[in-house]
């Protein structure tokens, strides 16, 4: 059996020449939910980027079994589903239902399997109904629930979130952790947010300066306040 | 985040009326067969025209978008007419009166002015149907109109692309506009202190918004690619096939079509 996710001695530097990742490991099994967390500009949304090909660097990617290249970008972008931290990134198509649409069609579905796909990735996040909505009129809460909708729609294994809580208000985000937690996928989330890491993430790796401080237990980490501390984080 | 959004850039009037309620296609087509109508009228063929502003009232009444709210809005356009004010000089003819500015002598004729007024009343007329299409549907519904007009598909996706983000971008310019005006309190009253920053300070700090919205349009391009090519986006704009058109709608784009052909066919019959 293949891992979800496995990074081999990954490094990325910007066209700038500033290094934002250096010599990254780790893997992630099938079903497992993982919290990346490091103070900002650690390099956690570059390294996402680097899930799925948006950003290339030396090193070795083996994503559900396709190891990166040129030609599995296809089957690599169907697997991972990666919701971005700015809905207003992600939502590029006038209507909820085209976004949501997006995905599928250019996966190749038929008609009839693109509206089913919009359909229950709607009714996944509560938003049924709501296809004819304008993306711009929706508040912070639905946009993020339309985002993961547009990729949940592509049924993916392995669901990459960047900073999901950002900007939401409390029931926005209480909303948005009880939707994840009932998501099957395997789940790499990167986030400030440390309560819900403890809520919803058994394992947490800690990036700081584009290299992993440390890799294991949720509950390990958040009982290191010294660790925390060292790498901008705050204990609970 | 700040949620005070920019509403009034999208002119979509949201209400009941059967036109609301008619396909955009239909609604697209026939503005477009309107605008073309008027523009192949010849001048002068004053109750054709008189015939088409009866035709596009009836549209607006039976909008229910009220003719004020599409009178104001048309009168945006007038001073773009005045650029027609030359015809009514240059155009040879029975002359009518002679101005005299310094050295210049113009002569008015008749033939000319006549052209101006129907230039002017043209104008008028396309403008009308251009607020009723744009208040009566809404955006996302003309761009699938586009598409189903066979307009490029690339070129539909860029417009859906410049609505879409229009908003976000004047979103931004409306918070930049808004930590600038925080940190812009007026000087105290000292004997040397201007009443209002000095113009080029203000040009400076326009000129550095302008500046930041391009780089963070820029940066938001590249993000918004990448969550495209995230979705398996290679580089073709594919969508969602549109349904056919309902009989109704077939009726209504021939029953215009009709009306528009015989006016036309009146104006170019006896005025042509
Ligand atoms: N387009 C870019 N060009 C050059 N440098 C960049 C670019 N994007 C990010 N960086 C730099 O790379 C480093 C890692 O950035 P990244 O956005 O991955 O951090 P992050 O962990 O996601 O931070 P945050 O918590 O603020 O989102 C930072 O030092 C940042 O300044
Ligand atoms: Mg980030």
């Amino acid at each position: 059996m293949h891992h979800s996710i496995d990074v081999r001695h990954l490094f990325f530097s910007y066209p700038d020449g500033h290094p934002a990742l250096e010599d990254v490991t780790f893997r992630v099994a099938p079903g497992e939910k993982v919290a990346l967390v490091g103070p900002n500009g650690a390099g956690k949304s570059t390294l996402l980027l680097h899930l799925n090909g948006i950003l290339t660097g030396p090193g070795e990617l083996i994503i559900c079994g396709h190891t990166l290249s040129p030609a599995t970008l296809g089957p690599i972008r169907a697997a991972v589903g990666m919701v971005f931290q700015d809905p207003d990134d992600q939502l590029f198509s006038p209507t909820v239902l085209e976004d949501v649409a997006f995905g599928p069609i250019y996966m190749g579905l038929s008609e009839s399997q693109v509206r089913e796909r919009v359909r229950t990735a709607l009714a996944s996040v509560g938003m049924s109904g709501q296809e004819s909505r304008v993306s711009h009129h929706l508040s912070n809460g639905e946009k993020k629930r339309v985002a993961i909708a547009s990729v949940l729609a592509m049924e993916p294994e392995v669901l990459v979130l960047d900073e999901p809580t950002a900007g939401l208000d409390p029931r926005g985000r209480r909303n948005l952790i009880n939707l994840l937690r009932a998501l099957p996928q395997t789940m790499l989330v990167s986030s400030h947010d440390l309560q819900m890491v403890a809520e919803l993430l058994p394992r947490t790796i800690l990036l700081d300066r584009g290299r992993v401080i440390s890799d294991g237990s949720t509950a390990a980490l958040l009982a290191d306040p010294h660790l925390l501390e060292a790498h901008g984080l705050e204990a609970l | 985040m700040i949620s005070v959004h920019v509403h009034y850039l999208d002119p979509h009037r949201s209400l009941d009326s059967p036109v609301h309620a008619l396909d955009a296609r239909v609604k697209f087509i026939l503005t477009v067969a309107f605008i073309l109508t008027v523009s192949l009228t010849p001048y002068a063929a004053w109750p054709v025209f008189i015939l088409l502003l009866a035709a596009v009232l009836s549209v607006e009444i039976l909008s229910r978008l009220g003719l004020g709210y599409v009178q104001r809005r048309a009168s945006l356009a007038l001073p773009f007419v005045l650029a027609a004010l030359p015809l009514a000089f240059s155009v040879e003819g029975t002359n009518l009166f002679t101005m005299r500015l310094g050295a210049w002598t113009q002569t008015a004729s008749l033939e000319g002015l006549e052209r101006f007024l129907s230039v002017g009343f043209k104008s008028w007329l396309s403008i009308q149907a251009a607020i009723v299409l744009t208040s009566s549907t809404s955006f996302p519904d003309l761009l699938r109109a586009m598409r189903a007009v066979r307009l490029p598909r690339l070129l539909v996706a860029m417009f859906g692309l410049m609505w879409r983000y229009l908003f976000v971008l004047a979103d931004e310019a409306l918070r930049l506009m808004r930590a600038r005006a925080a940190r812009s309190g007026r000087p105290g009253p000292r004997a040397d202190s201007r009443p209002m920053p000095s113009f080029a300070w203000r040009a400076r700090v326009a000129g550095g918004m302008a500046g930041s919205l391009f780089l963070r349009a820029f940066n938001r391009s590249d993000r918004i690619y990448g969550a495209m090519l995230s979705r398996c986006y290679d580089g073709e704009v594919r969508s969602l096939p549109l349904s056919s058109l309902s009989p109704s709608g077939w009726l209504t784009l021939a029953g215009g079509f009709s009306l528009l052909i015989l006016l036309l066919s009146l104006g170019v019959l006896f005025w042509g």
